[in-house]
C-alpha cells in the first residue's frame, strides 16, 4: 500500500501546499511516492527529494506539463495509478481540476476536500458550507482525494533523501492548448500559508481603502483577503476571496474588516484560532464566531489600529 | 450548435443546514430548494452564448427526485429551450451524475457541456471534470470568461493567484465560478411560457448507467461550535488582548 501524492509546483520549487497533503498521507501510510509532473522541473523534483517523510520521488518533465493542464496530467497520473492505493492532490485550484479527472478515469469516486483521515478508507470532509461534517467510507480499491491544506501542519519541507526516478511521459491531449496567464505577483504572504490575515468586505467601499488594510497587513506580516461582494464591486482580484467557493484559511489571527459574517464568508475562514472583527453594526453575524469584537466605524478604527500596534510592535 | 446545462436542486444558499439528530445526514424536510447558484450562472452563460447566435439550443438537464422539475422549470424561464428530469429517488453520487449525463450526452450530442463548479450541498466540485474525463474531451473549470469560436471555445480561468486562459476545441465540458455573468431574473410572462416547454421525465433504470454508490457515509455531525468571544470597547483594548490575552501579535 503506497500513497501517491501529486505535488503543486511551479518546476523550480514545491509550493506549500504539497508539504500539508504529505502530511495527511503519511497517516495513511508511511510508504509515500511523490509525483512531480512539469518542464524543466529537475530543481522542483529534487526538492521534493528533501521533503520529511517522502520515500521516493517520481518526475515526468516534459513540455506538455509546464502548466499542469488537467488532460495531460491525468493520463500521466492514470498510467502509474496502478501501484498505488491512494492518490491525493492538495484542494487548490489545480488540485480540484485535475482530481476529479483521474478519479473518472480510474471508475472510482472522488473524495474532495477531506480534512481527516480516519482508516484506510474511512475519511471526514465538510459538507454544506462547513455547516455539517460528514464520515465517509470508499468501497473503490483506489482512493481519490484532494485534502484541505489547513487541516493537516507542513511537514518539514528538509531532511529527506529520496531517490529521484524519471518517468515516461504520456501522450499530450490536442483538444487543449494553453493561451496565456496573469499571476499576480504577491508582495505578502499567499493566503493559504499566511500566519495573519487582514479580510475587507463590502464596507471598505472602494479599492484605494484597502491601503489602509495592506498598512495593518505590513506591520502584522499578513495576508490581505476579502469577502466576495468586495471582490465581486472590483475592490481586489479574484483571488483574494475567503469562503466557501473561494479560499479555505485558518491562520492565527483572522481580522474581518466591514464583513457581514454570511455562511458562505464563515465557511472559509471558521476555523482560523483567533478570530477579530470589526463592524458598525453590532448584530453582525460575524461577531457570533469572534473572539474580539469591535462595533465601531471601520474608517476610524482600522487607522487607529495601525497607530497603536506601530506601538506595540516596537 | 447545442448546449447541454446541468442544473441541480438543492438547500437554498440562505438557508442554515441543520444536522439531522440521528446523525444520518442534513435535514431536509420543509425547507426552501432552490437552484445551485452556480448552475444559475451556466444557464445564464448558455443563454448569452445563444443570444449572441453562436448556439441555437439549450437543453437543461437535471437528476433526482420529482421535484426537480420546478428547477428545470425556473432554467426554462430564464430562456432554455427544454429540459430533461432524470428522475430517481436515491442519492446520486457524482460519478453516477456524470455518467448519467454522458447517457444523456450520447444522446443529445451537444457541442459544450455547462455545470457548476461546485453543488453548495455535498460541495463536492467534481462532477464536470468526471463528464469531461467519461467523454474523453477537454475541460475548463472555474470559468470566468467564456468566448466561442469556430470550433472551439477559449475560456478564462480563476486559478489560485490569477487568471489562466485556455483554447479547447469543441465538445468541450466548462464549469462555472462567480464572476462569470449576473444570471437574470424570470420574468413572470416568461415563467407562464415555461410551462409549455418540452420537458421529458427519463426514468434513470432507462439509461442502463451503472449508478451503485461507491461511499457510505457512516454519519454527519455538526462542526465544532465556536463561542462568541468578548465585545472590546476600544481599539487599545484590542490590540491589548491580542498581545497579552490571545499572544498572537
Ligand atoms: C454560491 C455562493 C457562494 C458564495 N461564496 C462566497 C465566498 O466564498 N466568500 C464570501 O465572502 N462570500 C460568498 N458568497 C456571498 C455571501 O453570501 C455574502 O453575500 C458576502 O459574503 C457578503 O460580503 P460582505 O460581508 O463584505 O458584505 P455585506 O454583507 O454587505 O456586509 C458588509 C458589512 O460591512 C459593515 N460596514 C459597512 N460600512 C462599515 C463601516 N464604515 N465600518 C464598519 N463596518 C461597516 C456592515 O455593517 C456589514 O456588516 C457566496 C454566495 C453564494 C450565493
Ligand atoms: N443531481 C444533479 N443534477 C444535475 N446536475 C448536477 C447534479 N449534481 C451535480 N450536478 C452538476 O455538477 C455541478 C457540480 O456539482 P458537484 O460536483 O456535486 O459539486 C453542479 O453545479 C451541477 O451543474
Amino acid at each position: 500500500m503506497t500513497v501517491l501524492v501529486v505535488a503543486e509546483h511551479d518546476n523550480s520549487e514545491i509550493k506549500g501546499p504539497t508539504l500539508n497533503v504529505v502530511a495527511a498521507a503519511g497517516v495513511i501510510n508511511s510508504d509515500i511516492t511523490v509525483l512531480v509532473a512539469g518542464s524543466n522541473c529537475s530543481a522542483a523534483a529534487e526538492a521534493a527529494g528533501k521533503i520529511a517523510g517522502v520515500g521516493k520521488v517520481l518526475v515526468a518533465d516534459d513540455a506538455q506539463y509546464e502548466n499542469a493542464l488537467a488532460e495531460n496530467v491525468t493520463e500521466l497520473v492514470v498510467s502509474i495509478a496502478g501501484d498505488y492505493s491512494h492518490i491525493l492532490f492538495p484542494a487548490t485550484a489545480s488540485g480540484k481540476n485535475i482530481m476529479p479527472r483521474v478519479a473518472a478515469k480510474l471508475d472510482v469516486a472522488g473524495i474532495s476536500d477531506i480534512v481527516s483521515v480516519e482508516s484506510e478508507d474511512t475519511f471526514v470532509r465538510p459538507i454544506y458550507a462547513g455547516n455539517a461534517m460528514a464520515t465517509i467510507q470508499s468501497s473503490d480499491e483506489k482512493k481519490v482525494i484532494t485534502v484541505r491544506t489547513t487541516a493537516y501542519d507542513a511537514v518539514s519541507a528538509e531532511g529527506g533523501s529520496a531517490a529521484v526516478e524519471s518517468i515516461q511521459a504520456t501522450p499530450a491531449s490536442d483538444n487543449v492548448s494553453f493561451v496565456g496567464q496573469e499571476v499576480a505577483v504577491l508582495e505578502r504572504p499567499e493566503l493559504t500559508a499566511a500566519r495573519v490575515i487582514i479580510s475587507g468586505g463590502r464596507g471598505m467601499q472602494s479599492g484605494e481603502n484597502f491601503s489602509m488594510l495592506e498598512s495593518v497587513a505590513d506591520k502584522l506580516g499578513a495576508a490581505v483577503g476579502a469577502s466576495r461582494a468586495a471582490v465581486d464591486a472590483g475592490f481586489v482580484p479574484n483571488d483574494y476571496q475567503v469562503g466557501q467557493t473561494g479560499k479555505i484559511v485558518a491562520p492565527e489571527l483572522y481580522v474581518a474588516v466591514g464583513i457581514s459574517g454570511a455562511i458562505q464568508h464563515l465557511a472559509g475562514m471558521k476555523d482560523s484560532k483567533v478570530i477579530v472583527a470589526i463592524n458598525k453594526d453590532e448584530e453582525a453575524p460575524i461577531f457570533q464566531v469572534s473572539d474580539y469584537g469591535l462595533v465601531a466605524d471601520l474608517f476610524q478604527a482600522v487607522p487607529e489600529f495601525d497607530q497603536e500596534l506601530e506601538k506595540v510592535l516596537d | 450548435m447545442k448546449i447541454l446545462v446541468a442544473v441541480k436542486r438543492v438547500l437554498d444558499y440562505n438557508v442554515k443546514a441543520r444536522v439531522k439528530a440521528d446523525k444520518s445526514g442534513v435535514d431536509l424536510s420543509n425547507v426552501k430548494m432552490s437552484m445551485n447558484p452556480f448552475d444559475e450562472i451556466a444557464v445564464e452563460e448558455a443563454l448569452r452564448i445563444k443570444e449572441a447566435g453562436k448556439a441555437d439550443e439549450v437543453v437543461v438537464v437535471s437528476i433526482g427526485v420529482s421535484q426537480c422539475q420546478e428547477t428545470i422549470r425556473t432554467a426554462l424561464a430564464m430562456g432554455a429551450d427544454r429540459g430533461i428530469l432524470v428522475e430517481t429517488d436515491q442519492e446520486i453520487e457524482p460519478l453516477a451524475v456524470a455518467k448519467i449525463l454522458k447517457a444523456v450526452a450520447e444522446k443529445e450530442s451537444p457541442q459544450l457541456a455547462i455545470l457548476g463548479k461546485q453543488a453548495i450541498d455535498d460541495d463536492s466540485n467534481v462532477t464536470g471534470q468526471m463528464l469531461a474525463a467519461l467523454m474523453d474531451c477537454a475541460q475548463a473549470t472555474f470559468a470566468s470568461k467564456v468566448e466561442v469560436g469556430d470550433g472551439k471555445v477559449d475560456v478564462t480561468r480563476e486559478i489560485d493567484g490569477g487568471l489562466q486562459t485556455l483554447s479547447l476545441s469543441l465538445p468541450a465540458v466548462i464549469t462555472t465560478d462567480l464572476r462569470l455573468n449576473e444570471p437574470r431574473y424570470a420574468k413572470l410572462p416568461n415563467i407562464m411560457k415555461a410551462k409549455k416547454k418540452p420537458l421529458d421525465v427519463i426514468p434513470v433504470a432507462d439509461l442502463g448507467v451503472d449508478i451503485a454508490p461507491r461511499l457510505k457515509t457512516l454519519k454527519v455531525e455538526e462542526p465544532p461550535e465556536r463561542s462568541a468571544g468578548v465585545m472590546v470597547e476600544s481599539v487599545a483594548e484590542l490590540v491589548d488582548k491580542l498581545k497579552n490575552e490571545a499572544k498572537v501579535i
